[in-house]
């Protein structure tokens, strides 16, 4: 019925479709890179506040950090607007040196100002990630002090500590380190804002594009920076599309009206596998995938009890057939990829051994706990697999769906039993994860810091110490040994059940070369894209 | 001096009529935005988190529960809402960062475009369809009826519309895909109305304007699809009881010609109840549909209303209420005046 109604619609189209020529589909044109994304969780476009991974992304290929690394190998560090740096003896300062001759977009020249300006402009206006900054002992009544500018190509970064200087130059490869023309900023500034209220909506960079326009819930539209001075990406345009539902996406890929989807599901992925006309490009990322035990519960608690959760997860079915890929095992709180990663995985799927374990814990018929489980698709999928082999040892699991914000919510006030999440790093150093896996100052009700550690209640005083210490090991080797060293005891005792880190996936139509899929989602690049 | 009484007495009257309506709409939005509120303070979200989100400091989070005004007591926080709104500030979402007037001038015109053209399509298949199936009662035409609307109350709306698009976008190239204009066309004319067929029209600039047409055909025909369901049934409905009423019988033995009975009198009958029954489907059209603004990567006020709704972001919820608010009334208050136009009996009521 639906058809005939349909094709009587179609006649009347065509028919007032008669005047135009034809309507032509698919191929997007030739110098713009089209892709469909999920972006409404796209809340501001100022780098000192950008915290979700689709501004990052765009913050990436838009601003310039003073530091960068090859996305393929984190080790190898580079400066991108800063030249060259030098140590002080005492390790708390480094004086850095700009790179000359260069200009934003808006034409204004790069100089040390603008970089002293960003980053004071980040502490002092205190935004979320403004901490990547402000954990080497900057606050906003100390920062001009200790940022200063030295001469139109240099200034100086004194810490309060002498912190291990890749920690330092990881936290300026984050967004939040992104160099803002300072001229064009303050034009707009009002009431001591540093231009906030206008940057949450504008653009002040110098990347290798610039954004043009961003319409929430509609489109993001980028293009290629004139004064860059790298080399000038090949696109005239990147439009990112908000197209909200993943099958929709593999549609508009596979009819080429988009160059790339972002969100497809592992059913789309594993449909796309045949299809000529589509590459399938994949990149380690270092999110994580864990549950989280609330210390609070009474079973949780036990150690035992805890170390048999983590022989009821179904590991490599998780990876490889419910998520098709887009994960692999992993089971350390250290990416693959970060320094001092401990990619031993020691857990698999062993029910015996679980059962012997609860036995031991004196619960050898199991007990009931709920869960907190997002409801997307594969979280949902997730859940149910790990439903059913705690099942197998007597351990009665109830999912509880909501949104992602409800979940969230509940998970940061600890009401949950166990919580399915999943954490990126903020920046590329090991302390990120540290200081949120096994790290927890106090663990009192109304503490000030609530690292997931804290979430779970998990007491961890020596653990804390550790990664205070870490923090400030100059000596990389050391360091990383330090790290190792804490991630097994999370591994051994933690009410972490980390199960897998995440492989970005990304659906391409054959002819786009070029797309770098970087660790952090501020890495992806698409400035070298040809089609 | 008797003209003048009357007079005089027929425009308090209507003096009377009008401040008793106003005051029911007030009273009516005033409920429904307590309610709103109410439910967006109840729901556990958080919404500080989708300011700051998840890695903030406590120091970050407790000045953007400042900012928000949550730290105030509820009836507070509303009356500084109320007093805003009667200044003409809807508020700033949290989310987009913009003025919620702003956002809603932006979404609503996309989702009014598409429930306008699809309340024509669903009324003008619709009606008729309603008209013959009743006037073929319990023939095969009555059942293809029945069971067309059968399908469209109950079909998925969101699995039509990606069977609608796997077939006439992807194997048919009948239509364009998801969104409401290619890229390769937005830059051909100016968004004035907001409503893409009417400016493109307007402008003259009829490549872009067969372009939008071919991305609103599918998501409009299937919104127009549901109403015509309903609307279809109840057409039916009003009209078996009118076709039974005795001056149809009258008129038949009058000798009045068949097409004339049904199409003239009948129907004009049926068409004041129906009215109501249209402006309905109009206005649950006009709240957006969120699942086919989805599917269809609609920017529209469904798909608005929910992710804020998601993340609490109350004051844009509030507006969005508003609005929908605003058509219902607006909508019901038409229906009423059409009742008039139509219906003598209403007209000469006193």
């Amino acid at each position: 019925m639906f058809h005939s109604r349909f094709l009587a619609s179609v006649a009347v189209s065509s028919l007032l479709l008669g005047a135009a020529p034809t309507l032509t589909y698919a191929e997007t044109p030739p110098d713009t890179l089209i892709q469909a994304w999920s972006i409404d969780d796209i809340i501001t476009l100022d780098p000192a506040e950008i915290f979700e991974f689709t501004a990052s992304e765009i913050a990436g290929n838009t601003y310039e950090t003073l530091i960068g690394y090859n996305p393929k190998d984190v080790s190898d560090i580079y400066g991108r607007a800063a030249d060259s740096w030098t140590v002080s003896e005492d390790g708390k300062t480094i004086h850095f040196k700009m790179k000359e001759g260069r200009k934003f977009a808006s034409g204004n020249p790069i100089t040390a100002a603008d970089a002293v300006f960003s980053l004071v402009r980040a502490v002092k206006l205190d935004k979320s990630p403004a901490f990547i900054i402000g954990q080497l002992g900057f606050t906003p009544d100390n920062v001009e002090q200790n940022i200063k500018q030295t001469g139109e190509y240099t200034f100086d970064f004194t810490m309060d500590k002498p912190y291990a200087t890749t920690l330092a130059l990881y936290c300026l490869t984050a967004t939040v380190a992104s160099v803002v023309d300072e001229k064009l900023v303050m034009e707009h500034a009002k009431d001591g804002d540093y231009g906030y209220d206008w940057l949450k909506t504008h653009y002040a960079g110098s990347g290798p594009f610039t954004i043009k326009d961003w319409r929430p819930n509609e489109a993001v539209i980028l293009e290629r920076d004139e004064n860059y001075s790298g080399e000038a990406p090949t696109m005239k345009r990147v439009i990112y599309r908000h197209i909200p539902e993943t099958s929709t996406q593999r549609l508009l890929l596979e009819k080429g009206d988009i160059d790339i989807a972002r969100n497809l599901t592992a059913d789309d992925i594993a449909a796309l596998k045949g299809d000529d006309n589509i590459e399938l490009e994949s990149g380690i990322k270092g999110t994580l995938y864990y549950l989280g035990l609330n210390q609070k519960n009474e079973y949780l608690s036990k150690p035992k009890v805890r170390e048999a959760m983590k022989y009821l997860l179904d590991y490599d079915t998780i990876a490889n057939t419910i998520m098709s890929g887009k994960v692999k095992v992993h089971q350390a709180f250290l990416p693959e990829g970060f320094l001092g990663a401990y990619n031993e995985n020691p857990y698999s799927l062993n029910i015996d051994k679980a059962k012997e374990l609860l036995k031991e814990a004196g619960v050898p018929d199991g007990f009931k706990v709920t869960m907190d489980t997002r409801n997307t698709p594969e979280i949902t999928a997730m859940a149910q697999a790990m439903q059913q082999s705690m099942a197998k040892a007597g351990i009665d699991l109830e999912l509880i769906p909501g949104d992602g914000k409800q979940t969230l919510t509940k998970y940061r006030a600890r009401k949950h039993d166990i919580y399915i999440g999943r954490w990126g790093p903020d920046f590329q150093d090991p302390h990120t994860n540290a200081s949120t896996f096994a790290f927890n100052p106090d663990n009192s009700d109304d503490a000030t810091s609530k690292p997931l550690a804290w979430r779970n209640a998990w007491d961890i005083p020596e653990l804390t110490k550790a990664t205070d210490a870490a923090m400030l090991e100059r000596d990389a080797k050391k360091r990383a040994d330090m790290y190792v060293d804490e991630q097994k005891k999370v591994l051994d005792n933690g009410p972490f059940v980390i199960y897998a880190q995440e492989i970005e996936v990304l659906g391409a139509r054959k002819d786009v070369k070029g797309i770098v899929i970087g660790p952090s989602f501020n890495d992806n690049n698409f400035a070298h894209v040809t089609k | 001096m008797t003209t003048t009484l009357l007079s005089g007495r027929r425009s308090a009257r209507w003096i009377m009529k009008i401040l008793s309506t106003l005051g029911t709409v007030a009273v009516t939005f005033l409920g429904l935005l307590i309610v709103t509120f109410l439910i967006g303070r109840v729901v556990p979200v958080d919404p500080v988190l989708s300011v700051v989100g998840d890695r903030a400091t406590q120091a970050q989070y407790d000045a953007a529960y400042h900012a928000l005004g949550l730290d105030k007591p509820l009836i507070e926080q509303f009356w500084i809402w109320l007093v805003n709104v009667f200044h003409g500030d809807l508020g700033t979402s949290n989310l987009t960062t913009r003025p919620i007037a702003e956002d809603i001038a932006r979404v609503f015109p996309a989702t009014l475009e598409l429930a306008t053209v699809s309340i024509i399509l669903g009324t003008a298949i619709g009606i008729p369809l309603g008209v013959w199936a009743a006037v073929r009662q319990g023939k095969l035409v009555d059942q293809i009826v029945r069971v067309v609307g059968l399908v469209g109350y109950s079909a998925p709306v969101f699995w039509l519309g990606l069977m609608g698009l796997l077939l006439f976008y992807f194997k048919m190239g009948l239509i364009s895909g998801p969104g409401r204009i290619d890229l390769s066309y937005e830059y051909d004319f100016t968004p004035v109305t907001g409503l893409f067929l009417i400016d493109t029209a307007m402008q003259g600039a009829w490549g872009a304007f067969a372009n939008v047409f071919s991305h609103i055909i599918l998501p409009a025909s299937l919104l127009g699809y549901l109403s015509l369901a309903y609307i279809s049934r109840m057409t039916r409905s009003f009209m078996l009881n009118e076709l039974g009423q005795e001056y149809i019988t009258t008129a038949r033995v009058k000798g009045v010609p068949e097409w004339r009975i049904i199409w003239g009198q009948a129907l004009r009958n049926a068409a004041v109840p129906l009215v109501t029954v249209v402006a309905l489907s109009y206005a649950s059209l006009l709240e957006g549909s969120v699942l086919t603004e989805t599917v269809f990567a609609w920017p529209g006020l469904g798909q608005y209303l929910t992710n804020s709704l998601q993340n609490a972001d109350m004051n844009a919820v509030l507006g969005g209420t508003l609005v929908i608010g605003a058509i219902f009334v607006g909508l019901n208050m038409l229906s009423d005046l059409l009742y008039t136009l139509l219906d003598a009996r209403t007209r000469n009521r006193k």
